[in-house]
This record gives C-alpha cells, structure tokens and sequence, in this order.
C-alpha cells in the first residue's frame, strides 16, 4: 500500500518529479539518474529515497548496482485518490442544492 | 455531467465555477452560516462536522473540524477579511493535518445568474509547489488534477 501524503509530497518537489519522468522511459542506476541535474549522487539519493518510501518507485539490487524503475499502477492509485476528492466536492455541492431547494420549497409553502 | 469546473490559473491560482437554482442570498449564507454549513461542508459520505465556527465580518474567525465517524478527522482554521453581502467573501484558510498547510486565499464571488447564482471561486497559493500540493491533498475543496494533468507535468519536465 503506497503512502498517499509521501507520494504528493515527494511529487511537489522538481527534481523528483524529473526524476519520475525519467524513469517513465525505463529502468535507471543513480549514476544515470544523476546525470542530467547539477546535484550530488547522494542528494539524487536522497531523493530516491522518499520516492521509495512513498511507495512511487521500486529498486532491485543487482550486484553493486540498485536501478529504480517506477511502481506499477503508483499513480493509478494517486488518480483514484483525486478522483475521489474531486467526488467529494461534488457530494458537498449536491447536498447544497438540496439544502437549497427545500428551503426554496419552505419559502413557497409560507407564501401560500 | 458535472456541473462543477476546477482549472489552474497562471503558477498560483485555482479557479472553481458552479451554479447553485437559488439566488445570491441564500447561496452567501450557505457559506458562511454555520448551521447551514455543517449540513452540507462535509465531504464524503458519512463524515460530518462537529465544530463550525464561522464569523462572517472582516477579521471574524473560521474554524472547521470534520471527523469521519471512525476516529479520524482533521480541521481547518482561517480568518474572513473582507465580506460584501451577498456577492463577494474574501478568507484566509489553511488545514491542519495536523501541521498547517500554508495560507491559502480565496476570493468567492456570487453573480445572480437568471434565476440562480453563478459561484466563481479564486483560489491563490503562495506558489506553485504549495498549488501542486494542495491540488493533491486538497480535502476539502477537491481539486482537478488527474492523470492527464501528472503525465503533462513529467513531459514538461523532460523537456
């Protein structure tokens, strides 16, 4: 199970979300995904460190080497999530209307 | 189909529409009356809002705390700076979960729309990481991300 609060924390930060559009295109080592950024490894690692806590990425241990690749289905769950939230303002609003329209309704009857 | 439209704005703005088939008055006080409030500020079902504190006059506070029946909740506080009855509501907010996310400022007008209200809400972070943030975490207010919208940001990030 990922770590909803991590994962939209770990994604409001730049590098991070580099880092995750990197891995998009397939597995990478810390060396490769350092590469492109004016940072240390170790601040790369760092970073590669709350993604994996944040249940984003996922890393294999092959020899010396730790490549990342991204979790499957990570932001289907985040998209599930905000799918939700975004329900939820719906519901807010629906119950509004209702809220709305009995008093409508209670307004008419004492007019009468 | 919904009737509820969320964008983002520029780096800091989050711009939300809605209609409501009543007239501006009654829309206004719905937002900022909070025995009307707590009937319908809840978000998901079966959560509900035991405290609403809301005191509609430049300065007065704001203080919402939702509870999702299971022990879980968290709550809202903020501070109303300008109000012009029935039309506009100027606020302060931010969440408590439980450490406070930054100020957000929401400007919400009510335009009188034929025979209902036509909300218009503007949101303003202050920056794009908080927006990013709330966007994703927003519990209260929903937001538009989507998959779409993540996969847009990692292009632009390739680039």
């Amino acid at each position: 199970m990922m770590d909803l609060d991590a994962a939209f924390t770990a994604l409001g930060d730049p590098t991070r979300r580099a880092i995750l559009a990197r891995l998009a295109q397939g597995e990478a080592t810390v060396t490769e995904l350092a590469k492109p950024f004016s940072i240390s490894q170790p601040a790369i690692s760092r970073h590669l460190r709350m993604l994996e806590q944040a249940g984003l990425i996922a890393r294999r241990v092959e020899g010396a080497k730790r490549p990342c690749r991204l979790t499957p289905g990570a932001f289907e769950e985040m998209d599930g999530w905000l799918a939700m939230m975004r329900r939820a303002m719906e519901t807010n609003y629906a119950r509004l209307d209702q809220l709305l329209a009995a008093r409508n309704d209670a307004g008419k009857g004492t007019e009468v | 189909m919904s009737k509820l439209t969320i964008a983002t704005d520029g780096e800091t703005h989050v711009l939300i529409t809605r209609r409501f088939a009543a007239p501006p008055e009654e829309v206004f006080r719905a937002h900022t009356d909070p025995e009307w409030m707590q009937q319908w500020l809840l978000g998901p079902d079966g959560w509900t809002m035991p405290v609403c504190i809301s005191e509609p006059w430049a300065g007065g506070r704001i203080r919402f705390e939702w509870c999702d029946g299971k022990g879980g909740g968290f709550y809202l506080t903020g501070e109303y700076v300008e109000l012009d009855p029935p039309h506009r509501i100027v606020h302060v907010e931010r969440m408590h979960l439980p450490d406070p996310t930054p100020d957000n400022h929401v400007e919400t007008l009510l335009e009188a729309d034929g025979d209902g209200t036509m909300l218009r809400m503007r949101m303003t972070l202050p920056d794009a990481e908080t927006r990013t943030a709330m966007l994703a975490t927003g519990m209260e207010h929903g937001m538009e991300a989507s998959y779409a919208r993540l996969e847009s940001t990692f292009t632009g990030q390739l680039k």
